[in-house]
């Protein structure tokens, strides 16, 4: 009796010292954004957003008391480094999942590598190629390019507005909405009379606008992220452009109104809600994580949280759902995300299937306008 | 055998011994790149050390072959046996062609012309959207398979990549050592006395350009199976400015030099990546404390180092 | 082919053309003085812009106090950047100078970015952003001001090249250094005042052009680039020619872009630049010179 309780005992110990060691050892995620270089308007949202999420969930005690550890690398917005670092990601940090890369052409370059070596992968790029066609192991959190452009494109057919001049920047970004802008546009009944780009680091689109003055178009939409759009913004104001300018989600944040100042009133764009998470209705599913996010954000980083900060947040929180689950090894969260159903994200509300990786859906994106210097919902 | 082979092939023993000393992970993947950079500053050096010719436009050479490979061999199937040597010969031909009026120009209009030269062709990549898929790059570019042998791990790549190195590595000695690379040096130091002593300078000069195209154009092809992807981000104005440091750290000239400048521009910033966003500055700092106290390269300049500390050290013992 | 159209495609072009001019005008400064081609020549027209916001934002200055205040600093760094990177080199051959300014460049980037962050911002026109008519086109009175700057600062260039007594010692080292060391000038000196002169003209148009085109950490990298081009073909002059250079570029891209391809316009104008050298080895405007043996 004696010696049964004592073996008994012992036993017990050994089982709870073994949870308490098995909890203490964290579940490691990696991450590649581009925190420097080009892509860096993407990539430092995205890692303050992702470190804010995380250490938020560690300081609550973990999942099941383990504690997530995120490792993150810069990318640099170079594609061969992003290769690189995945590797590292997998082989020397031995991750169990992947966040990012930041841009679509990244995310392409790593795609083989974390399927090759069975990695899941939450892309934050918006490119539809991520998951268009569907690979088993990588799933996205950036809305497609495609929703994008339909919603503009909705709004033109509702005006009866046809002939839409495009002006794109030739980067990744701009090169995939100019693809959709123009694969899209007959099933809305608009044609695209005319078709120009500029470089990212352009600093004067008059020529490109002064062409398309002449060419009169009905709506002029313009593909690309900050500072072009603002100066060319600037540009149609100087040039005394009427005709309606829309731009990409791709500016959808305050820096864009801050820096294209006056000439920002009446332009519209397709845009996260997180943009207007105050002004959203309460009935809305994704109000509460958005003023939370916002809020948060701001308390951090003294800066308005954006949607691309969004991306990295809905990938932590999507990897967190499934810990929650039990799943800790890469093929076991695999899964489980693509059983993902009816999470309220900032991007949207996503749920994964083994048909689609992407999990968003048209409602993902409200039309914007400038007015008075703040964005205001288009009805 | 002579000193110079004794040299090459311990340092290919030394390289080939790499992989049984590194457990795979992380650090082999960035070997293999330490090759491709290699290669390419081995073909910058060429024009640039030995025959006293700038380039600030080789990421576009490199950029050329890589496309050609991963198209031909992406898009229509070829096999990468088949499409690099292609690649390699519409290259070097182009270089050959331009090589003639670019050559003419001198110093600073070289380089201007080499630098206006490498932006036309990343221009290029951007813009064909339909052959090269635009900024958002080429995708599904094939690993180079030798019969049932395909080179899609970091280790056996380390073996595809470093083997054309070395044999890079080889070719180029064998040059610098032959009547060619005589001839280069003469046009180096004067090129009209070059010219005195029979030597077609302006030829000379053209075929060490295309040459030196070639290499980067193999390296390019090699840079693209490994990948699998490729886009225009990475064969851009900064990558001929990366490769033009290379060769210079190195030491110009020099062979093993650019073995070093390639290695350590290369694995610098993994080093650096604990240093965070402090990085850039390091690395710029870095480049230029280079220069000023290694003013001839790494290759020259750590031996006078050492020899200066010993003297110092040897004049105090006196 | 509308008029008013081809009228704002050279307006535009001139504007954006005046910008590349004064950087251009910088390297040749410097080229002509000490044989280099400074490449972080970009970075005081970045620093220019950055350090006015600074002043603006931070020591709340007016427009009119902050920019002598930001052309001070930003000179101030280029004679720094010469008395510890150009000045101690022990073998200053032109590829270890070009490597030199290479990591200046990427240092003084770096700096800005750790400083400033990595956002573009906004920085307040001179006078309004009313757009006045020019025949059918329009341009904004920044334009004017950039416009009316650069013919000051290309005059004032002029006199201090021609009629002062440091200006001439400087061309005399342009001439030929070892014959200017003869006749006592200091050329060591030259060759800091070099760096001043560029360094100051350069933050000058980084200022007078944030208005319209915002600024960055990273906007010197292009527009050095573009100014460099603007200097060759202008034959490394520090006047004149330089300046058509500019022009010629900024009208070429301007063009380029409304005529021909908004994709290709930087490509159009490297392809004829690149045809400029083939034709004219010498840059547009220079003599063609004997070589030294």
């Amino acid at each position: 009796m004696h010696v049964r309780f004592i073996v008994s005992m012992a036993a017990l110990c050994t089982l709870m010292f073994a949870t308490v060691v098995c909890a203490a050892a964290p579940i490691k995620i990696g991450a590649l954004f581009a925190v420097t270089g080009p892509a860096a308007f993407l990539g430092e949202p995205e890692r303050n957003s992702a470190k804010m999420v995380v250490d938020e969930i560690n300081a609550a005690g973990g999942i099941k008391g383990r504690k997530i550890e995120l490792v993150i690398y810069d990318t640099a917005g170079d594609a061969t480094k992003a290769v690189q670092l995945a590797t590292k990601l997998i082989k020397d940090d031995k991750v169990v999942a992947i966040i990012g890369p930041s841009t679509t052409g990244e995310s392409m370059a790593v795609i083989p590598v974390a399927e090759k070596e069975q990695i899941p992968l939450i892309s934050c790029s918006a490119g539809i190629k991520i998951t268009d066609p569907l690979k088993k192991w990588i799933f996205k959190t950036a809305q497609n390019d495609t929703l994008a452009v339909g919603k503009i494109f909705e709004q033109l057919q509702k005006q009866k507005l046809t002939k839409v001049s495009i002006l794109t920047v030739s980067d990744g970004f701009g090169a995939s909405g100019r693809e959709q802008l123009k694969a899209q546009a007959a099933a809305f009944g608009i044609s695209i009379v005319s078709d120009d780009t500029y470089s990212p680091k352009d600093t004067d689109m008059t020529a490109q606008l002064t062409k398309i003055r002449g060419i009169k178009p009905d709506v002029i939409i313009c593909w690309g992220t900050n500072p072009g759009p603002a100066v060319i913004a600037k540009n149609a104001k100087q040039l005394g452009l009427k005709i309606p300018l829309y731009m990409s989600h791709g500016v959808s944040s305050k820096k864009f109104i801050d820096l294209a100042g006056d000439a920002a009133e009446g332009i519209r764009l397709p845009s996260g809600k997180v943009l207007v998470a105050d002004v959203l209705p309460t009935s809305d599913p994704q109000k509460k994580t958005l003023m939370a996010f916002v809020k948060d954000y701001q308390k951090h980083y003294k800066a308005e949280g954006d949607h691309f900060g969004g991306h990295a947040w809905d990938a932590v929180m999507l990897l967190k759902g499934t810990f929650e689950l039990g799943a800790d090894t890469p093929a076991a969260i695999r899964d489980q995300l693509e059983k993902t159903k009816q999470f309220h994200g900032i991007g949207g509300t996503f749920t994964y299937s083994s048909l689609d990786h992407a999990g968003l859906g048209k409602e993902a994106f409200v039309l914007v306008e400038v007015k008075n210097k703040d964005w205001v919902i288009v009805k | 055998m002579n000193r110079d082979m004794i040299k090459f092939l311990g340092f290919a023993a030394l390289i080939l011994a790499v992989p049984f000393a590194l457990s795979g992970g992380y650090l082999m993947n960035v070997l293999v790149f330490v090759g491709i950079h290699t290669m390419l500053a081995i073909g910058l050096n060429l024009l640039l050390g030995y025959a006293g010719q700038i380039s600030l436009g080789h990421a576009g050479f490199f950029g050329l072959g890589a496309y050609l490979s991963g198209i031909l061999t992406a898009t229509y199937g070829w096999n990468p046996w088949l499409a690099m040597p292609l690649a390699a010969a519409v290259v070097g031909g182009l270089a050959f062609l331009i090589g003639f009026p670019i050559l003419k120009l001198k110093g600073h209009y070289l380089a201007m012309a080499t630098l206006g030269m490498g932006i036309i062709m990343y221009i290029t990549f951007n813009e064909t959207i339909g052959l090269t898929g635009g900024p958002s790059g080429l995708s599904g570019i094939p690993n180079i398979a030798i019969g049932s042998l395909t080179f899609d791990s970091d280790k056996k790549n380390f073996y595809l990549i470093w083997s054309f190195t070395l044999g890079m590595i080889l070719l180029t000695l064998n040059l610098a050592n032959s009547r060619i690379g005589r001839a280069l040096r003469a046009v180096h130091d004067s090129e009209v006395a070059a010219q005195v002593l029979g030597i077609n300078a302006r030829l000379l000069k053209v075929q060490i350009f295309a040459l030196s195209a070639v290499i980067s154009s193999i390296a390019g092809s090699l840079y693209a199976h490994t990948m699998t992807f490729i886009s225009p981000a990475s064969f851009g104005f900064n990558f001929s400015v990366e490769l033009l440091t290379m060769v210079v750290i190195g030491g110009l000239g020099s062979i093993y030099g650019s073995f070093l400048g390639a290695a350590l521009l290369t694995l610098l910033p993994e080093f650096l990546r604990a240093a965070q966003d402090y990085d850039i500055i390091i690395y710029g700092a870095m480049l230029m404390m280079m220069v000023m106290f290694m003013p001839r390269g790494l290759v020259r300049g750590v031996p006078d180092l050492l020899r200066k500390l010993l003297k110092k050290r040897g004049g105090k013992h006196a | 082919m509308q008029f008013d159209q081809l009228l704002q495609y050279v307006l535009s072009g001139l504007s954006t053309g005046a910008i590349y001019a004064l950087i251009g005008i910088g390297f040749s400064i410097i080229y002509n003085a000490t044989g280099i081609i400074n490449f972080a020549q970009g970075e005081f027209v970045m620093l220019g812009g950055m350090l006015t916001l600074l002043f603006l934002d931070s020591c709340k200055l007016p427009l009119w106090a902050a920019i002598p205040c930001a052309i001070a600093v930003s000179t101030a760094s280029g004679m720094l950047f010469e008395r510890l990177a150009i000045r101690p080199l022990r073998q200053p051959t032109p590829i270890n100078l070009v490597i030199i300014t290479i990591g200046g460049s990427i240092l003084i980037r770096g700096l800005s970015m750790l400083l400033w962050g990595k956002d573009t911002h906004a920085i307040p026109p001179f006078s309004g952003e009313e757009p006045i008519a020019v025949g059918g086109a329009t341009i904004l009175p920044q334009h004017i001001w950039i416009l009316g700057i650069t013919l000051l600062i290309i005059a004032a260039n002029k006199f201090y090249f021609y009629h002062t007594i440091s200006g001439k010692a400087m061309r005399a080292c342009a001439y030929n250094r070892r014959a200017a060391g003869l006749v006592g000038i200091d050329v060591r000196r030259m060759v800091l005042f070099s760096f001043i002169i560029s360094s100051a003209m350069g933050s000058v148009a980084g200022i007078i052009v944030a208005p319209l085109t915002m600024t960055a950490y990273d906007v010197g990298v292009m527009l050095g680039l573009k100014g460099f081009c603007a200097a060759i073909i202008g034959g490394m002059s520090s006047g004149g020619a330089t300046v058509v250079g500019g022009l010629i570029l900024g009208i070429l891209e301007s063009l380029g872009a409304g005529l021909i391809s908004s994709g290709y316009k930087d490509a159009i104008a490297f392809i004829i630049l690149l045809l400029i050298l083939f034709i004219r080895p010498q840059g547009l405007f220079g003599k063609a010179q004997s070589e030294r043996v």
